[in-house]
């Protein structure tokens, strides 16, 4: 645990630093983004513009600064994990205070050049902070209830400001990539049930609190084919697209769901059905392994970790993005409601796209400088 | 350390449990992809084909208006037109350049068209043309694959039987502007027409009707593939008019000789009109089919106003159409009674004034029914100074002067009542006795519109009841006319004693309107000449004995007439108006003779209105 502040590795040179990007993750990572300008120069019926080009430029602005955040020393990602959560929890409170109103919800930080959503900075800065917490406990101090406490209220913070927003989805997901910090960080399993216990006792009564609009995702859900030019429209034709797309798919720039605008969102939300309509059972099997791929790459590095501060800012981090891959693909094919989640690296929109390639950059800055140790300050 | 170790212990286990989830949820998504491509793509498939319910508006079809005999004066006839949609299209220019390759289509309709589609709603569909051939339709109809976004459909085209005819009445109907769209969606269907003038206006709301709707499955060309619903638009009403049309049509052919004219027949009892007609108006079929702007600007440009249904808008002074009035007030006022008799030398002098009768050597000794006969300015003159302007205009409020009527046409004008209270709440003066003396004759500030003269007629002729005048027999099945006026405090002896005077104006060998009088027996009309002056007459024009024929044609007399018949069982009245025609007895009373000549051979008040197509033939 203690150990001295300037070991041999801190002094890395930038050469080495370089040496030790993850070259095969980036690989991924750009294939990934590939699909998306692909999907997006579709969408758009065979046009860059207005979609591809612009995702384009944001993707190659965002690697870049993917790139520095995994070349800048972990221990100063370490360092930085509280002020990043406070900064977070700040600009969640902005947007509550003044922040522009959105569909229907108060969501995002208009900056001038990028409107910034602080619920996206929130979710990698809960990643970081429990990572911090959590960096020098030990299996006895994840046993005692009152150790979690802190823990807990660093989820329940903003899970509450967001909700307050408000969006269900985005408080969903930190939600559930925090409880996974807590499993991955060797909190008791009893916990877990006891949680679970209360989650489902609570529903009926968060119900209560739901927004007409989010009650009627919910029931669109549960019976889409009820209402087909109503609420279930989005997911009916989600639904046909994908079908439609069969196994071979109708090819590229001929989905015809997608052109005729029967799609919605294509662009957002939507995009994974547009893929698999044009590309069909393979094309969507592709992107799922690409995921997978990348999920295994981010769980390696989690593994391949010195310190554990590393361990759960990895893990928590491609929980994090399995969690949006998992929410947006399931919701398209209509196995869970309607939430207004992006795919990442895919969707058209900036703060998915810099926040997916801004955890990446923290992932790879644990990998470069495995070695670096950690000190408590 | 070691408690490091079981923490790292620990983490690998949980990161298995983490990474066997996420593969097993990845299992379920790639499971479900196949399910929905594989099991499920056949029906998706055949959903994508055919996919989307288009839910579209029916347009409804205008109500249509016809005369109290069911004689249509308003129908709808089958109009062929290309439409196109904005968002089908993507590039509309391009397809409307595909469509001007096959049929004739102007560079300035493709531009008012584009500019058109800029403006709506891009899922709406635009007329590009209408009055298509058939085979225009089936020529465009074969091409559709390589013109992206039109489409052909069969709308309604309003026509007027009667057109020019009936054009002040019916009116026309026009494309909606912005002003009036109200929460009617079916005023945003393409080249949907709204009520613009006449019974088209006055009545759109009932002549609409409501539009319906068509859920239909489209395919992904956007074609009709089969309807699944189908909710029928609701038709228009139907008007039922209480006009005559035969007997308009000969009243408009008949105006037609003069430059700028309008006469009203109605019902002495009930107010009903049966020919309302202004001279010259405007083919209301091309108003519908597209009025060129030359055509537009000439109406405009016209002095005898043919927009202008002059019947009920054109306000004129009343000349000596006034006099019974002045007579009824002053029976009811007591200052004049069946012996009064006054002295015409050719003038009256009031004051230091010299008023002139219109016979410069005078008439000599008249009383009451010479003073109509002869139309002689002198009696009124000098009796109108005894009775008092108050009760001469209280007495031509009575008989309908003054103010609107609540016809049920548009822009009908309310005419003016002069008296003192007008003049210094208007003028901020105070009223002169002189301005009495002038508006006894009915000159001076005096106005009333051919609607309000033959009202008035009505009113002495029918034994003192209020009527007012409507042109609505019914609307669908429902009744419109009101009946049971009320009765007017007004004396028998009276109107009889008016009747008797207006009588001798046509009938008597010594009235003004003795050329014109109605010879066949049984049908005789009573009436009253006027002539109004529009330029004052100089002392100059006196002494040069300029005469009106030498005048210019804007500054001539307007010629009036106002009559009813039969003398003894008054059931028609009739009211004429000539612009700048000269004198009444010369140039109105023979149209109005004309007119109460054939109202009175046609007889429409012997038959009940036609009500409407439930009652079938026409009773």
């Amino acid at each position: 645990m203690i150990s001295s502040a300037n070991s041999f590795h801190s002094e890395m040179t930038f050469f080495q630093k370089v040496q030790g990007l993850n070259w095969g993750l980036m690989v991924l990572i750009i294939a990934t983004a590939c699909v998306g300008f692909a999907c997006l120069y579709s969408a758009a019926g065979g046009s860059m513009s207005p979609w591809a080009s612009k995702q384009l430029m944001r993707f190659i602005v965002g690697f870049v600064g993917m790139l520095i955040i995994a070349l800048i020393d972990i221990r100063w990602w370490y360092k930085l994990s509280w002020l990043f959560f406070f900064g977070g929890m700040a600009l969640l409170i902005i947007v509550e205070v003044m922040g522009h109103v959105g569909m229907g919800a108060q969501r995002w930080i208009n900056l001038g050049v990028i409107q910034l959503q602080p619920s996206e900075i929130m979710k990698i800065a809960v990643v970081m902070a429990l990572a911090r917490y959590f960096h020098s406990a030990t299996i006895e101090d994840m046993r005692r209830l009152k150790f979690l406490i802190i823990p807990a209220i660093v989820i329940a913070a903003p899970v509450s400001l967001v909700l307050l927003q408000p969006d269900l989805g985005t408080s969903l997901m930190i939600i559930m990539a925090g409880t996974s910090m807590f499993f991955m960080a060797g909190a008791s399993i009893w916990i877990f049930i006891a949680g679970a216990v209360i989650v489902c006792a609570s529903v009926p009564i968060a119900w209560q609190f739901l927004h007409d609009y989010q009650k009627a995702r919910v029931m669109t859900f549960l019976d889409p084919e009820s209402d087909p030019l109503g609420a279930g429209y989005h997911i009916m034709q989600s639904k046909i697209a994908l079908g439609s797309g069969g196994v071979e798919g109708k090819g590229f720039l001929q989905g015809t769901q997608s052109n005729l605008n029967f799609l919605p969102e294509k662009q957002t939300d939507f995009i994974f059905t547009l893929w698999a309509e044009e590309w069909g059972l393979w094309g969507g099997l592709g992107l799922l392994v690409l995921f997978w791929m990348i999920f295994l790459y981010g769980t390696w590095i989690a593994l391949r970790a010195r310190q554990n501060y590393s361990r759960f800012l990895v893990l928590g981090l491609i929980v994090n993005f399995s969690l949006y891959v998992f929410i947006n693909i399931a919701m398209v094919m209509g196995l869970i409601p309607v939430v207004g989640a992006p795919l990442p690296l895919i969707s058209y929109g900036g703060t998915s796209m810099l926040a997916a390639l801004a955890s990446f950059g923290l992932i790879m800055s644990a990998s470069i400088h495995r070695d670096s140790k950690v000190t408590r300050v | 350390m070691k408690q490091n170790a079981d923490t790292v212990k620990v983490f690998s286990r949980r990161a298995f449990v983490i990474g066997g989830l996420q593969a097993s949820l990845l299992a379920v998504l790639g499971g479900r992809l196949a399910y929905l491509q594989v099991s499920q793509g056949q029906r998706y498939k055949m959903m994508a084909d055919k996919n989307r319910i288009s839910i579209k508006m029916i347009a409804p079809s205008r109500g249509e208006i016809v005369d109290r005999f069911g004689v249509p004066l308003a129908v709808n006839n089958q109009n062929f037109r290309a439409l196109i949609v904005t968002e089908q299209a993507k590039d509309v220019e391009k397809s409307l350049r595909e469509l001007q390759k096959i049929i004739d289509l102007s560079d300035k309709q493709i531009e008012k068209t584009i500019k058109e589609s800029k403006k709506r709603p891009k899922f709406t569909p635009i007329e590009v043309k209408d009055d298509l051939s058939w085979e225009d339709v089936a020529r465009i109809e074969v091409n559709l694959p390589d013109l992206p976004g039109i489409s052909t459909d069969v709308g309604e085209r309003r026509t007027y039987p009667f057109g020019e005819s009936t054009a002040h009445i019916v009116g026309y109907v026009g494309a909606v502007n912005e002003k009036e769209i109200d929460k009617d969606p079916v005023l945003s269907l393409p080249g949907f027409k709204i009520g613009k003038t006449g019974i088209e206006k006055s009545f759109d709301k009932e002549l609409r009707g409501t539009a319906g709707a068509s859920e239909a499955e489209v395919n992904v060309i956007g074609r009709e593939v089969r309807e699944l619903n189908r909710i029928e638009s609701g038709q228009g009403k139907r008007i039922t008019l209480t006009i005559d049309g035969e007997l308009q049509r000969f009243a408009q052919d008949r105006l037609a000789e003069q430059r700028s004219v309008s006469a009203v027949v109605m019902d002495a009892h009930t107010g009903a009109v049966y020919a309302l007609a202004s001279y010259p108006a405007f083919n209301p079929n091309e108003f519908t089919s597209g009025l060129s702007v030359e055509t537009w600007q000439e109406l405009l440009a016209d002095a005898a106003h043919p927009l202008t249904n002059k019947a009920i808008s054109g306000q004129y002074p009343p000349a000596s159409t006034f006099k019974m009035i002045v007579l009824m007030a002053g029976l009811k006022s007591g200052h004049i009674n069946a012996n009064t008799t006054v002295y015409c030398p050719g003038h009256y002098t009031f004051g230091t004034d010299r008023f002139h009768c219109w016979k410069k050597s005078g008439h000599g000794w008249v009383n009451y029914i010479t003073a109509l006969a002869y139309s002689c300015d002198t009696f009124f003159y000098e009796l109108s100074t005894e009775i008092g302007i108050e009760n001469i205009a209280a007495m031509a409020r009575e008989m309908g002067l003054g103010e609107r009527l609540g016809f049920d046409l548009p822009n009908e004008s309310a005419g003016l009542v002069a008296d003192p209270a007008w003049k210094f709440a208007n003028r901020g003066q105070k009223w002169q006795p002189g301005e009495t003396i002038v508006s006894s004759i009915g000159q001076g500030s005096m106005q009333a519109t051919p609607l309000q003269l033959a009202v008035m007629t009505a009113r002495l002729v029918n034994g003192g009841y209020a009527v007012k005048p409507w042109v609505s027999g019914y609307v669908g099945d429902v009744p419109h006319q009101k009946e049971d006026w009320p009765k007017l405090d007004l004396n028998a002896s009276h109107l009889a004693m008016v009747k008797k005077g207006m009588d001798t104006v046509v009938n008597s060998n010594k009235g003004t309107a003795y050329g014109s009088r109605i010879q066949e027996p049984g049908m005789e009309m009573g009436g009253k000449t006027g002539t109004a002056q529009v330029k004052r007459i100089t002392k100059a024009d006196r002494v040069a004995g300029i005469k009106n024929e030498d005048l210019v044609w804007q500054h001539r007399h307007h010629a009036l007439f106002v009559g009813y018949a039969p003398v003894d069982n008054p059931r028609y009245v009739v009211s004429v108006v000539v612009e700048h025609g000269g004198g009444g007895s010369a140039a109105a009373a023979p149209i109005a003779r004309d007119l109460m000549l054939e109202v009175q051979k046609r007889d429409p008040a012997n038959t009940s209105i036609f009500a409407g197509q439930t009652k079938g033939k026409p009773a």
